[in-house]
């Protein structure tokens, strides 16, 4: 007994460190009081990875550092949001002063947790003008209840990107407006062989790269919360409909288990292997990127540009689509935040900086200025994102305390529905709804 | 009577010097075990997200965890599944494999070399290489199985194939237990099979009466320390998971792990996602805690029903 005591005690010991291992540290920090114009290191810290990508960010700090030669900038790219984080909360000398980040659904919970400065007070003390500077659906995803702790840099619009000569062989002579249209067309385009196929209209599934619900529902005009703040999944029909219209959609294409099987035979969503450029997809919702990708990848088809389709009592918001963005903000515990609003504000309302960006790496601009600007180059294809930016009702996800938790629960739901493991798709959003509002009232 | 009484002082010294002797052990079990465990603990009744200061919020983190939070009881489930599956079925191919190299006279080595080698590959790859052979579509595994006329599972694109695809991965990484049984199995004294044989005993009954007793020990701590290793099973799940959703390198969207299905989602992962995904150091620390108290439920069970056997063993 002693014997096999000591041993469950190591065993246990075992067990607890490595369990224990993953525990808690952190702490935040304040207050801007270093000097501008000191001569001063910052850190930036980004997310891009692609080689041309990494020589437009240098190009930019290069001239950065030109305009302000006591600030030099240590640039690390490839950085995964995880990666930030974690660098946040830890602080110290290693950790970055300034931050870009692809997701835009975390905004909430880093302006909720502090993990970002307010960029309010340094906005003003240069005098700009928000309002003036950044489209307003921007402005929605990179503030928090009035704390602007990110400002845009640089934009994405979702649309339809699609193989103009696939639809020429179809006999399909424009892309489809409404979401009749679009599950006609894509049907159309389908060639199925056996239990795979030759081609496909459109991956349909949520995992389809960009084929998210929330990039999908922005079609027909979603209300995520009501005026005081709680979850309107099950009340706004918008969620359902949607719901309905893609699981009908995975049907038309297949059903689930098919279009999942031929899923898992694409390549990497980034690479020339990617199945639009390969023609095993006719069509791809994806962002403004991807003309210029399929073209760099060599595709030998011409390609087509056009809005996501609308539901069919909605065409007269044709045009519309979903947006989000690269968002950059200064870590709350730098010590050096003068310096870092000098980066922040010349890399996200410099106007020439923001056009080069943009132009080095196919991304719509981020400020009005910029999207006016003649030195931007835009190609007929890049200008239907463009004028999907410029739309009106184009939309984003709102942000929230939990950050994008609450989207990730829609999306689970999602994936439930167009497998088909939902019966009754509005008492599944009602208990959707209780699940959000439970995870943002912890999170606040 | 005055002064210390020199025995006293002797044995004091004596006391001073043990503790001396043991400081550095005392120094790193209260650094990296005594208080991360009691800062977890603390943690886990409060509202923290690692940028503000910590909040006392009762019970409130624990009742989250086990009524509300969608990921815990997937992630309990598919952590016991996986404890159960896992590491029965490494300990019976492990001793499968370390009976099998043992009785054969020539090349054994090479066959020794053959089995250990995939225990080196890094998880990652060796996860990446598994999601490459087991992919439904264009796999070799499923090219194979459809030419013998068998049916093609999904494996990880289906949430019903997805822990026995993983059970298949750790059974490929088997030759550290390999490795162990067969210095068992050596060890094993060659008179009792002889003795055992010259009573007319056939070879299951040997392997029943003699081997069996002999390496008891060895296939507890096989079962011990199997049942830890897959309580912390995080990086083939999530990697397998991510990979198959099609979520490799792409940037701007969250990934939340378990796909298909929340099927490859385990305690640690959870652990993760709620501390460094969702800001929620609390719900961590009673994931965490969990972990912890199941860890060393199991492992005391096993222990105190195994006791006997190693006793005998000794």
């Amino acid at each position: 007994m002693p014997r096999t005591g000591r041993l469950t005690t190591a065993a246990g010991l075992v067990a607890a460190i490595s369990v224990l291992a993953t525990a808690c540290t952190g702490q935040s920090g304040t207050a801007a009081a270093d000097d501008p114009k000191a001569d001063v290191t910052i850190g930036f810290w980004h997310g891009w990875s692609a080689p041309g990508e990494a020589k437009a960010i240098e190009e930019n700090i290069a001239r950065f550092e030109k305009a302000h030669p006591n600030i030099k900038v240590k640039v690390t790219g490839n950085m995964t949001d995880d990666k930030i984080n974690q660098a946040l909360r830890a602080g110290g000398d290693k950790a970055p002063d300034v931050v870009s980040s692809f997701t835009t659904d975390s905004v909430g919970k880093f302006c909720n947790s502090g993990a970002f400065a307010d960029l309010n007070p340094f906005l003003r003390k240069s005098g700009i003008d928000k309002a003036k500077v950044f489209p307003k659906t921007l402005m929605e995803y990179t503030q928090f209840q009035g704390n602007q702790c990110t400002l845009p840099l640089l934009n994405d619009a979702y649309g339809l990107v699609y193989n103009k000569d696939a639809f020429k062989a179809a006999g399909i002579t424009e892309p489809p407006k409404t979401w009749s249209q679009f599950t006609e067309v894509a049907q159309k385009l389908t060639k199925a062989n056996g239990d795979s196929y030759d081609q496909l209209g459109i991956m349909p599934t949520f995992h389809g790269y960009e084929t998210t619900p929330m990039r999908l529902v922005a079609q027909w005009g979603p209300t995520y919360f009501t005026a005081d703040g709680k979850a309107n999944l099950a009340k706004d029909p918008a969620f359902a409909n949607m719901l309905t219209a893609q699981k009908d959609l995975v049907a038309k294409l297949g059903g689930y288990e098919k279009l999942e099987r031929f899923r898992s035979t694409f390549g990497d969503e980034w690479s020339a292997e990617h199945p639009f450029h390969k023609g095993l997809v006719a069509m791809q919702i994806d962002g403004e990127w991807r003309t210029d990708m399929a073209k760099e990848a060599g595709v030998t088809f011409e390609i087509g540009t056009a809005p996501l389709p609308v539901p069919d009592d909605q065409v007269a918001d044709y045009g519309k689509g979903y947006l989000s963005g690269t968002i950059m903000g200064i870590a709350s515990a730098s010590k050096k935040q003068n310096a870092a609003w000098e980066l922040v504000k010349y890399m996200t309302t410099d106007t020439e900086a923001v056009v080069a960006f943009a132009n080095s790496i196919h991304n719509v601009p981020s400020t009005l200025a910029a999207l006016e600007s003649p030195n931007l180059r835009v190609s007929p294809e890049f200008k239907t994102f463009l004028d999907i930016a410029r739309h009106p009702k184009s939309t984003t996800t709102p942000a929230r305390a939990d950050g994008g938790t609450y989207q990730l629960t829609f999306q689970d739901f999602a994936y439930a529905v167009e497998k088909g493991d939902v019966a009754d798709i509005p008492a599944g959003l009602a208990k959707i709804d209780q699940q959000i509002d439970t995870d943002i009232a912890k999170a606040k | 009577m005055t002064g210390t009484h020199p025995l006293r002082a002797k044995r004091r010294r004596s006391a001073l010097r043990t503790a001396a002797f043991m400081s550095p052990w005392l120094i790193g079990f209260s650094f990296f075990f005594a208080y991360p465990l009691l800062s977890t603990v603390y943690f886990s009744f409060t509202r923290y997200d690692g940028f503000r200061p910590p909040v006392f919020n009762g019970l409130g983190n624990w009742t989250y965890v086990f009524t509300d939070y969608p990921l815990f009881w997937p992630a309990l489930w598919n952590t016991l599944w996986l404890v159960v599956a896992m590491v029965g079925c490494r300990v019976v191919f492990g001793l499968g494999i370390g009976l099998l190299i043992t009785k054969i006279k020539t090349g054994t080595g090479i066959y020794r070399t053959l089995f250990s080698l995939p225990y080196l590959a890094p998880p990652v790859a060796g996860t990446l290489a598994f999601v490459f052979l087991l992919n439904p579509g264009t796999g070799p595994v499923n090219v194979l199985l459809d030419a013998v006329g068998l049916p093609t599972p999904g494996w990880f694109t289906d949430a019903d194939w997805s822990k026995p695809a993983l059970t298949v991965l750790a059974l490929w990484g088997v030759g550290d237990l390999m490795v162990i049984f067969m210095a068992a199995l050596l060890d094993v004294p060659k008179e009792q099979y002889e003795a055992a044989e010259l009573d007319g005993a056939g070879a299951w009954s040997r392997f029943r009466h003699i081997t069996l007793p002999n390496i008891s020990p060895i296939i507890l701590f096989a079962v011990v320390t199997g049942v830890i290793q897959v309580m912390q099973y995080y990086t083939q799940p999530l990697v397998a998971g991510k990979v198959s959703a099609g979520v490799i390198g792409g940037s701007g969207r969250q990934f939340e792990p378990g796909y298909p299905d929340k099927s490859t989602l385990t305690l640690p992962q959870v652990v993760y996602n709620a501390g460094f995904q969702r800001f929620d150091y609390g719900a961590a620390c009673v994931v965490a805690l969990v972990l912890f108290a199941l860890s060393m439920a199991v492992t005391a069970l096993l222990m105190r029903r195994r006791g006997g056997l190693i006793e005998a063993g000794d």
